[in-house]
């Protein structure tokens, strides 16, 4: 049974969005019971990793070659468990935040197709497998988004699907060549395999393309702000912290495993410099943004360019401690990104239904009336900035010092920057909470989606921030699966 | 030593769990959160009692937790950590009678007592710090915790006032940050030890060693208001008194001082900071500060400003203490610490009340205010007395070890005369608003009075506060010799931070 | 002499290029489905000389089954944009 808890973490969810579309009566309910119960197998999951390492789980016996391997390792297991936290949350949000049933009964089959795929694709051993869960995940999100029905969500939606079946077909593309050159698709075996050749670099080139549209990456991240601010709360929650994360996570995986042979400091060095691009630039647009929700959407883009300033600096130092750290300041800062700005999107949600609109030049009744979501604002927002205590700041931290480590010091001042930016526009919000008039609204005002809201706020700023200390240890010893 | 061990802990969570508490009480009630307050703050005081025996005694206490494999975070107990622990926690009782009485009737009150709280548990957290790396967590945290605080009130002034201490404040923090984390980086972690880690790791590069010092010193200096970098402290006076109190008294400047004190002192060592040239060049910015400082302050009108900038030049004698090599000159600076804290605390308590009581914000409206409100004007004039360093009261002891340090130290030709110079402005600019107050006869009618209730000129909790730190500062001045003073415990400290 | 497998490739990757520089060209809804969709039969064109082992030997079953799935999903993909694109064209109707 314990063994199985990486096949149940699918399952469940599955047999949940069946149930859901069946009897949608109990949609919400069994929504709920689902994501719980995969949360407790991904818990399950962590603990196996940790107490004997990494493993492997052939679906129906069959060997890999022919069959779909499921395999979780720390890196891994770790996104699974923060990805089943943040998806629990925001479904007892969800619960609570439609009002129209016909929304609510497509809601819930979707949402539950989403934490499929988003379980299944972290889990995935082989290439063909990550493709076919990264379609699966496009597909329920942009259906999740078209839900708002808006004019604004509906084409940002065939954007974003457009998008992302070109970055699906150029991924694809890459898939056929690697299969073409190595005649198998198993990431263990890849990366036992693939030297540099003029194929496999081809192939990096594609998958790794089709990863960085998938991953909203500057400059082809245009598809994301209309995306995310128009799709309802819970769903933009999603988005932001997991979708966009898993595709980090992917290029993570094949950059560091499976093509560690075929990649140059030199692209490296490219996509960090992308990075710092969208750093800058994300969190300038953040700051113009006249809206709450397309603010945090920019957030997302400069967030992610963070994660990519770390490849040029994991690529450049020695094999160790020193590059193990930087790798794990990477999942640390994923991580705090994940819970703050889910957190932040589910807040905003709530100001949004309090108000009808979520325009930050007339938030100032509104950020008074509802105190608690303005405080997990401001906890999220200390985690978007990257200060004490939030686990974001032990990432920066790491940053700096990897950077001063490799001699890439530039990257610092591009933090520094970005670090100030984001300060600013947090704060632009944050002023609206001092008011003079006397009212100030009860501290809660909806439990269901205030609650959860604030539990994710306080992983990403009070956890994360002093308890991550097992991360470190956990990561750099069972990052690589067996045999690698 | 299992319970002396924790004691920072403990004195930590004696303000921050009733500042918890207290964002969750109701507005109404007040009598439970007074008590909070009080508890807290007595709790606190207790505990403080019992470290500085146990620090006297040579008692170590020192509490680490892992955050990652090279980085910790350590609370430790010295003897520089126990001045400062010690000058907040007396402080913040202090100033939370006289914030009690002062927003009687105000809005928002638990949400101003929670972040007060906070603002102290920040403030004795850095003190306590043992390391860098903790020390700047808290430094941020203080700049988190004050923000609502100077944005209270809720003007579109003070929002303004708070974006702007924000932005100087955070930013210094960046830069604070990246030196610290460029220090790590050539020279590990860094753990605070008398006399320096750095003057024992040869290795390192002085030209980087100096960019790192004029980062940190940036990234504090904003927080101690060194010239160029003071800009946010006079927009920073929308704040409610209470908070100008606290902020310029306790927490925030003496926060960027004490961090300036550490990182000459305990990171880098004295000694080695001189020998890397690094003094002359904190010793010029600080002298320059001190005197504009009271340049500016002559020529302002509102009172509270000009105390401002009467603040951005005070605390930089602790920087001119930290920058002149000998013990003399460090004794005075450290003692200054404590000194500066006691008769600003003062002044600003006395602003507030003649704002509060009759209405009086600039000095020229301060006609015959001493014969309205002698209690507070007494006090006033202790502490003007003071900064001006008339003997017997505090400040002059401090200008006295100073001015003896820099002749000790060969550099009596260029401190001496700032000294005196600064003596003469401070006079300058105190003396005629001492005689305003008390020779002058007063005017038609005070610009929003509030009647006089009872026996006092105004209510207790306003009128006690600035008396008693008043008279605190005659003390330190007249005591100074005596066990537990400031200044027998700032000779403790620097015998211990120079190798001979 | 270019093998069939090479000449079946390079007609893939053509195909694949001609989906691509129409999709970044068009932007109506109709013209870019139908050039993502060209592009997707020039990665499966691919997929299929991958699977081609020779004229003795059976094919290889796995580029088969992989381009079976991806017709799937580009039917899928389809079907929801046009879906989409009507719902679309209902509110802008409005």
């Amino acid at each position: 049974m314990m063994n199985d808890a990486i096949i149940w973490v699918i399952i469940i969810p599955l047999l949940g969005s069946l149930i859901s579309i069946s009897w949608s009566r109990y949609a919400s309910l069994t929504a709920i019971i689902s994501n719980l119960l995969a949360l407790a197998a991904s818990i399950v999951i962590v603990n196996q990793v940790y107490q004997s390492g990494p493993f492997i789980h052939e679906l129906g016996g069959w060997q890999a070659g022919l069959g779909i391997s499921l395999r979780a390792d720390a890196l891994s297991s770790v996104l699974l468990l923060m990805s089943m936290l943040v998806v629990s949350a925001a479904t007892f949000y969800a619960s609570s935040y439609f009002t129209d049933a016909v929304k609510r009964a497509r809601f819930w089959p979707l949402w539950l197709m989403l934490v499929v795929a988003l379980n299944a694709l972290l889990l995935s051993g082989d290439l063909f497998n990550l493709y076919v869960t990264l379609e699966l995940l496009s597909l329920s999100a942009v259906a999740l988004t078209a839900l708002s029905d808006s004019r604004a969500a509906l084409q940002a939606a065939i954007r974003y699907l457009s998008i992302g079946l070109l970055g699906s077909l150029v991924f694809l593309a890459g898939v056929a060549l690697v299969y073409m050159g190595y005649g198998t698709l198993d990431l263990l075996a890849l990366s036992n395999k693939i030297d540099a050749s003029p194929l496999s670099q081809v192939a990096f080139g594609l998958l790794t393309a089709g990863l960085l549209i998938k991953s909203a990456l500057f400059p082809l991240h245009f598809w994301l702000p209309s995306a995310h601010a128009s799709a309802p709360a819970p769903v933009s929650a999603a988005l932001s912290a997991l979708v966009v994360k898993v595709a980090v996570y992917i290029l993570l995986r094949l950059w560091m495993d499976v093509f560690d042979q075929v990649l140059t400091p030199l692209s490296a060095m490219l996509l960090g410099t992308l990075g710092a691009i969208a750093v800058i630039w994300g969190s300038w647009q953040a700051l113009q943004a006249q809206r709450l929700k397309l603010m945090a959407a920019y957030s997302t883009v400069a967030q992610i360019g963070y994660l990519f300033i770390f490849l040029p600096l994991i690529v450049a130092l020695p094999e160790g401690s020193l590059k193990d750290a930087a790798f794990t300041a990477l999942l640390l800062m994923a991580l705090t990104h994940g819970f703050a700005k889910s957190a932040f999107f589910l807040s905003a949600g709530v100001i949004q239904q309090y108000c009808g609109h979520d325009r930050i030049a007339e938030l100032a009744g509104t950020a008074r009336a509802l105190p608690l979501t303005t405080f997990v604002i401001a906890l999220s927002g200390v985690a978007l900035i990257g200060l004490p205590p939030s686990g974001s700041f032990l990432g920066k931290w790491y940053l700096v010092s990897s950077s001063f480590q490799a001699g890439q010091w530039w990257w610092v001042v591009v933090i520094a920057v970005g670090s100030i930016l984001a300060t600013a526009y947090v704060f632009r919000i944050l002023g609206y909470a001092f008011g003079p008039r006397e009212s100030v609204g009860r501290v809660l005002n909806g439990g269901r989606k205030e609650i959860p809201a604030l539990i994710l706020a306080l992983f990403a700023t009070l956890i994360l921030g002093f308890g991550s200390a097992g991360l470190w240890d956990f990561v750099s010893q069972h990052r690589y699966f067996p045999g690698s | 030593m299992d319970f002396f061990d924790h004691l920072p802990l403990l004195i930590l969570l004696s303000s921050l769990i009733p500042g918890l508490v207290i964002f969750l009480l109701r507005e109404e009630s007040h009598g439970l959160r007074t008590s909070l307050n009080l508890f807290g703050a007595v709790t606190k005081l207790a505990l403080v009692g019992l470290m500085i025996w146990g620090v006297y005694h040579e008692w170590v206490s020192d509490m680490r937790w892992q955050i990652t494999p090279d980085l910790e975070l350590v609370l430790h107990a010295d003897a520089l950590s126990v001045v400062f622990v010690t000058l907040s926690t007396v402080l913040w009782l202090v100033t939370t009678i006289y914030a009690i009485g002062y927003l009687e009737h105000s809005p928002h009150r638990s949400r101003f007592f929670g972040f007060f709280s906070l603002c102290v548990t920040a403030t004795v957290g850095l003190a306590l710090a043992g390391n860098l790396f903790t020390f700047i967590i808290f430094y941020e945290l203080l700049t988190l915790a004050t923000y609502p605080l100077v944005a209270h009130k809720g003007s579109a002034e003070a929002v303004r006032g708070a974006r702007i201490y924000l932005t100087y404040t955070l930013g210094g923090g960046v830069l604070l940050l990246i030196g610290a984390i460029w220090l790590h980086t050539i020279a590990g972690p860094i753990d605070f030890q008398e006399r320096g880690v750095l003057s024992g790791l040869t290795q390192l590069d002085p030209w980087t060693l100096r960019w790192i010092f004029l980062f940190m010193i940036i990234g504090l200096g904003v927080k101690a208001a060194l010239f160029p970098l003071h800009g946010w402290l006079p927009q920073a006076m929308v704040a409610p008194a209470p908070v100008s109190a606290l902020l310029h008294a306790v927490a925030v400047v003496k926060a960027g001082a004490f961090g300036i004190i550490r990182v000459v002192y305990d990171v880098f060592g004295v000694e080695y900071a001189d020998a890397l040239g690094l003094l002359p060049f904190l010793g010029a910015i600080a002298a320059f500060t001190i005197v504009y400082g009271s340049v500016k302050a002559l020529s302002q009108d509102h009172l509270k400003r000009r105390l401002a900038y009467s603040t951005i030049s005070q605390v930089s004698y602790i920087a001119l203490g930290a920058a002149i090599l000998g013990p003399l000159a460090t004794i005075g600076g450290i003692v200054h610490l404590v000194h500066q804290g006691v008769m600003k605390i003062t002044l600003f308590f006395a602003a507030g009340n003649y704002a509060e009581t009759l209405g009086v914000h600039h000095v020229s409206e301060m006609d015959g205010v001493g014969r309205r409100m002698p209690a507070t004007t007494l006090a006033f004039s202790i502490a003007a007395l003071g900064m001006i360093g008339i003997p017997p009261i505090a400040g002059f002891i401090s200008k006295w070890y100073l001015g003896m340090g820099a002749l000790q130290a060969g550099a009596g030709y260029w401190v001496i005369p700032v000294l005196i110079a600064s003596s003469l402005l401070n006079a300058a600019y105190f003396l005629p608003i001492l005689y305003r107050a008390w020779f002058k006869p007063a005017a038609e009618k005070w610009p929003k009075e509030k009647p006089q209730s009872g026996r006092w000129e105004m209510s207790g909790a306003l009128m006690w506060p600035p008396v008693i730190t008043a008279a605190v500062a005659l003390l330190f001045g007249l005591f100074a010799a005596a066990p537990f003073s400031p200044l027998e415990w700032a000779t403790l400290i620097t015998a211990r931070e120079y190798s001979r | 002499m270019i093998s069939e497998q090479l000449l079946y490739s390079l007609a893939g990757i053509g195909l694949f290029g001609i989906g691509l520089r129409a999709t970044l060209l068009h932007h109506m809804l109709i013209p870019r489905l139908l050039a993502l969709n060209v592009c997707g039969a020039g990665v499966f064109l691919i997929f299929i000389t991958i699977a081609y082992a020779g004229a003795e030997s059976r094919p290889d079953a796995v580029p088969h089954a992989l381009v079976l799935t991806g017709i799937v999903v580009a039917v899928s993909a389809t079907a929801m944009s046009l879906a989409l694109g009507r719902r679309l064209e209902a509110l802008n109707d409005e």
